[in-house]
């Protein structure tokens, strides 16, 4: 068995344009992307809207077919024709979405909630089935009165947790966790994010995490991999994505954080001035996507798009002037 | 007679819903200095927002203000009429919403809806459509935007997020105003967009010399835009200090867990998070409503509201912790 | 739905309690709901109680008493009689029997059709039976409703089941309409795909997830649409394709009534203002059923 739960093998993901002036084109969200998550580890997607990284997520989930490309799950490739995806994935495969107050049905009870997934899989504890749903609960948090209350009546970070409640029911072996926190207080968020954190350790659970929060991913994630229009930009563990960050994306990204003590003002090393927006997926710039933006685009930038190199163990990076760098 | 841009005292604001009046805000007090930029900081429902709707009188039709006081240079905005209204709005503060697609009218271009607030500015010369298109393309510039005069022209589902909440800030800006009022003006955004209008927003008013509130849940954002910073919770401002102060020390131990929360970029794993709810507004804790959730609450806590108590020049804290006359601590 | 409730006894009776508190606040807000109420619930007690209540209940049938006809209103017949001396008040109040039966029996059968159809055809969008279904409902709401259902009842014997089934062919594809649009919506929110992912049925999705997030519009539009199918039940009985006589109708009675206008006014005109009195009554009563169900405080 590999030591990989997930690996994601040149995933492409295109919609197609079927109105309007574009016509005929179609838009790129998620073009050429490789990586693996780790048994156990926690996998950071980061990238601003419009870069695709919840496009993989649903890939990986199986929302969309995807275009082309493999993806392996527990060394099985898992059709990229989500019609074939066998029931048994859905259980072993969760997902957190980022909106609790949209992901949850508002006319359900909290009991009706939880129950479907384990009905769905047949895991229902005949003997004590309310029993089942309040450890549930309780492994989240929450208290058992909140059985027969709709999601209506919980808070964003209670409806967050009951979210995490559902996922965790069907024993997963991997869960996609889209920008669980963001629509959240930070009180909340801390006391969501050390839940899973704590989950993860009892239950050896992966996470693919998408997020653009690049403070919480210093502090949760394993490995980081960044994606701009797309593409993946940038791949390490964490420690050395934020000591020693190349692509200047990267650099652009940690300056433009707002942050709250010196300490971290030293982590933006290279203060990369933001400019510019991300351009639209259907006309994508020719050569390497970010010259728009980037400070040190040269002529190379403009005419030939930059292929992945490892620059150090286990980081890989998509940028020209890396290259350069390594070649003088 | 006071210096101050605006000053609000012991503000009391409440609802009416189907439960009975919700007691939102339970005194407020704060100032702004002229050129001052200020910011409000604090979690979902607090009152940060009625706190600003209250300044410029925009508060929802169930509110019920029932006790305290706004002085906008020396006037009672709580007192004032339809008229002085209307010049409190139209020369004196401008708004900044949260989001742009919904504070900009879709079926008018920009160039017709910067023309609208410029002739109701009162500036001089501002009936003259020229004069108002000249005003809207140097606000534009002003704000760094490519290609005013195309801009102009557009309505706002042409432009990205970004460029709409710019702007907003070049129609708040684009005649001169005592203040501007951000209320999360960024909070949709992506980092990078999010880092460029608040560079643009923090260079324009203090060009100008405008006083700025920013109501933000990011102490970070705070941290970078803002001189002063006023933490709120629960319909109360706990404490207040100059940025870097606030930042060296917190008083309160609702700001202390607070900055305890945030995830930091250098590391260091995630804090507890603060255990418990806001309190329920409809009958909230007699004393300090923070006591239900504080580690360090005593039985005064529970029957007092605690008041200002100076920590440090322009830091205070509303809380017994430091209030000497007592003696504890 | 939910079986368990005894295992946390106490806490779901208190929550519902609290449902209805907060339901009837909402509902309150507008007075005129409240008119609505009342006006809807005398229109359902007189409907009911009719033998008990009624001044001469046996007037309701073939009952003729010339000596006593074309009586205007007076204290012994407070709306008056009509040609052969009936009371006038005690057949409205027995015709509101038919038209309640009217107005329940048509939502009875077209809300169940009409549901069905929108939530197929919504949530399977793209499928070429949803096309073939929404067609066949946009051909019958191209024909004015009540064209349609005079056509359709012309051809069968006029009784008040046979003008129930007219006005329901009529009725149903604005149902199918309304679902149709909010399920192909809702299909695309994120706890329907969230149920999907998960595996669930598609009959689970359909009736156990979209369905219950429907029941607040159907619920309004049933109400609101009560008076308006017993007018069009009474405009069938107007031009006699309704209940027969001697059993009393509003349209019956309207359409005998006019030929006397305007010498025995009370002929007509006072079952003609019981039709608007209904129609206002549940239109009242809808609007509050609105607020209650879909607004949020």
């Amino acid at each position: 068995m590999s030591e990989n739960i997930l690996e994601v093998n040149n995933l492409k993901k295109y919609f197609p344009i079927t109105k309007g002036k574009e016509k005929g084109l179609s838009v790129k969200a998620v073009d050429d992307i490789s990586f693996s998550i780790k048994r156990g580890e926690t996998l950071a997607l980061v990238g601003e809207s419009g870069s695709g990284k919840s496009t993989t997520a649903y890939n990986v989930i199986g929302m969309y077919s995807a275009t082309a490309g493999q993806i392996i799950f527990k060394d099985e490739p898992i059709s990229n024709n989500i019609k074939e995806r066998p029931l048994r994935l859905r259980k072993e495969i969760q997902m957190v979405f980022q909106d609790p107050g949209t992901t949850l049905n508002p006319r359900r009870i909290v009991k009706d909630i939880l129950s479907l997934p384990l009905k769905i899989h047949k895991l229902v504890d005949k003997k004590d089935p309310v029993g089942q749903i309040v450890r549930l609960l309780e492994e989240v948090e929450l208290p058992m009165e909140y059985l027969f209350k709709t999601p209506l009546a919980l808070g964003g970070g209670e409806r967050q947790m009951l979210a995490v409640a559902r996922a965790l029911s069907t024993n997963p072996d991997l869960i996609v966790l889209d920008e669980p926190t963001s629509a959240l207080d930070v009180s909340i968020q801390a006391k969501i994010i050390n839940m899973l954190l704590r989950l993860q350790k009892d239950y050896d659970l992966s996470y693919l995490f998408i997020t653009l929060d690049l403070s919480l991913v210093r502090n949760f994630a394993t490995r980081v991999a960044i994606m701009y229009l797309g593409k993946i930009a940038e791949i390490a563990p964490t420690e050395i994505f934020f000591s020693d960050p190349e692509h200047p994306y990267t650099k652009m990204l940690l300056s433009a954080i707002p942050v709250i003590s010196e300490k971290e003002e030293e982590v933006k090393h290279a203060k990369v001035t933001p400019k510019g927006e991300i351009p639209s997926p259907v006309n994508v710039p020719k050569g390497c996507s970010f010259n728009t933006r980037c400070p040190l685009a040269f002529d190379r930038c403009f005419v030939e798009d930059p292929v992945m190199k490892e620059v150090a163990s286990d980081h890989q990076v998509r940028c020209h002037l890396v290259e350069e760098r390594r070649q003088s | 007679m006071d210096e101050n841009i605006v000053t609000i005292k012991d503000l009391h604001i409440g609802y009416r819903t189907f439960g009975g009046h919700v007691k939102v805000l339970n005194g407020v007090n704060l100032y702004v200095k002229p050129g001052e930029k200020v910011s409000i900081v604090g979690e979902t429902g607090c009152g940060k927002t009625t706190t600003v709707k209250a300044i410029l009188r925009i508060l929802a039709r169930q509110a019920v203000v029932t006790g305290g006081e706004i002085i906008f240079k020396g006037e009672q905005v709580l007192k004032m009429n339809k008229s002085q209204l209307q010049h409190l709005r139209g020369t004196g503060v401008s708004m900044i919403f949260q989001d742009p697609t919904s504070s900009l009218n879709p079926v008018f271009t920009i160039g017709q809806q910067m023309s609208a607030v410029i002739r109701y500015s009162g500036h001089a010369g501002a009936t003259k459509s020229k004069i108002q298109e000249e005003l809207a393309i140097k606000a534009l510039q002003e704000t760094a935007m490519p290609d005013p005069e195309r801009i102009l022209q557009s309505y706002p589902f042409q432009l990205s997020g970004g460029m709409r909440q710019r702007v907003s800030i070049a129609m708040a800006l684009s005649t001169p105003r005592e203040m501007v009022i951000a209320d999360e003006p960024t909070t949709n955004l992506d980092v990078t967009i999010q880092d460029q209008v608040l560079r643009i927003l923090k260079q324009r008013v203090e060009e100008k010399n405008t006083s700025l509130i920013l109501i933000t849940h990011s102490l970070g954002v705070a941290r970078e835009t803002t001189d002063r910073i006023y933490v709120m919770y629960a319909g109360n401002m706990v404490e207040t200090a100059p940025t870097t102060e606030l930042f060296r020390e917190q008083y309160h131990p609702y700001t202390r867990a607070l900055v305890d929360c945030i995830p930091r970029l250098s590391g260091g794993g995630v804090a507890e998070g603060i255990g418990g709810r806001i309190p329920n507004y409809l009958d909230p804790p007699p004393g300090c409503r923070f006591a239900p959730r504080c580690p360090k609450a005593f039985d005064r806590c529970w029957q007092e509201k605690p008041e200002y108590v100076n920590v440090g020049s322009s830091h205070q804290v509303a809380c017994f912790l430091y209030d000497q006359s007592t003696g504890d601590e | 739905m939910s079986t368990n409730h005894a295992s946390t006894p106490g806490i779901t009776k208190r929550d519902r309690l609290e449902g209805l508190k907060r339901a009837w606040y909402k509902f309150s807000l507008n007075k005129m709901s409240i008119v609505g109420l009342v006006i809807v619930s005398l229109i359902l007690i007189l409907g009911v109680f009719q033998p008990l209540i009624a001044p001469y209940p046996e007037h309701a049938g073939a009952y003729v008493n010339f000596s006593a006809a074309n009586q205007p209103p007076s204290s012994q017949y407070i709306l008056g009689t009509d040609t052969v001396g009936r009371d006038i008040l005690s057949r409205i109040f027995y015709a509101f029997r038919g038209a309640l039966l009217m107005g329940l029996g048509v939502e009875a059968f077209i809300i169940p059709l009409g549901t069905i159809v929108g939530l197929i055809a919504g949530y399977w969008k793209e499928k070429w039976f949803s096309t073939a279904l929404m067609r066949v409902t946009d051909i019958f709401l191209a024909v004015p409703p009540l064209v349609l259902a005079l056509v359709v009842s012309a051809l069968m014997r006029p009784t008040l089941f046979n003008s129930m089934m007219a006005v329901s062919i009529a009725w149903w594809p604005m149902y199918a309409r309304m679902i149709y649009g909010m399920t192909s919506s809702m299909r695309n929110e994120l706890f329907v795909k969230s149920a999907e992912l998960l595996g669930a049925s598609k009959f689970h999705i359909l009736f156990r997830e979209i369905l219950p997030n429907c029941l607040g519009q159907i619920f309004t539009k049933m109400t609101l649409d009560m008076g308006w199918v017993i007018l069009m039940g009474a405009s069938l009985s107007f031009v006699g394709l309704g209940e027969q006589p001697p059993t009393p109708a509003l349209g019956t009675m309207v359409s005998d009534g006019a030929k006397y206008l305007p010498d025995q006014w009370w002929i007509a005109i006072f079952p003609s203002i019981a039709i608007m009195v209904i129609i206002l009554g549940f239109n009242f009563l809808g609007d509050g059923v609105k607020d209650m169900l879909t607004s949020e405080e």
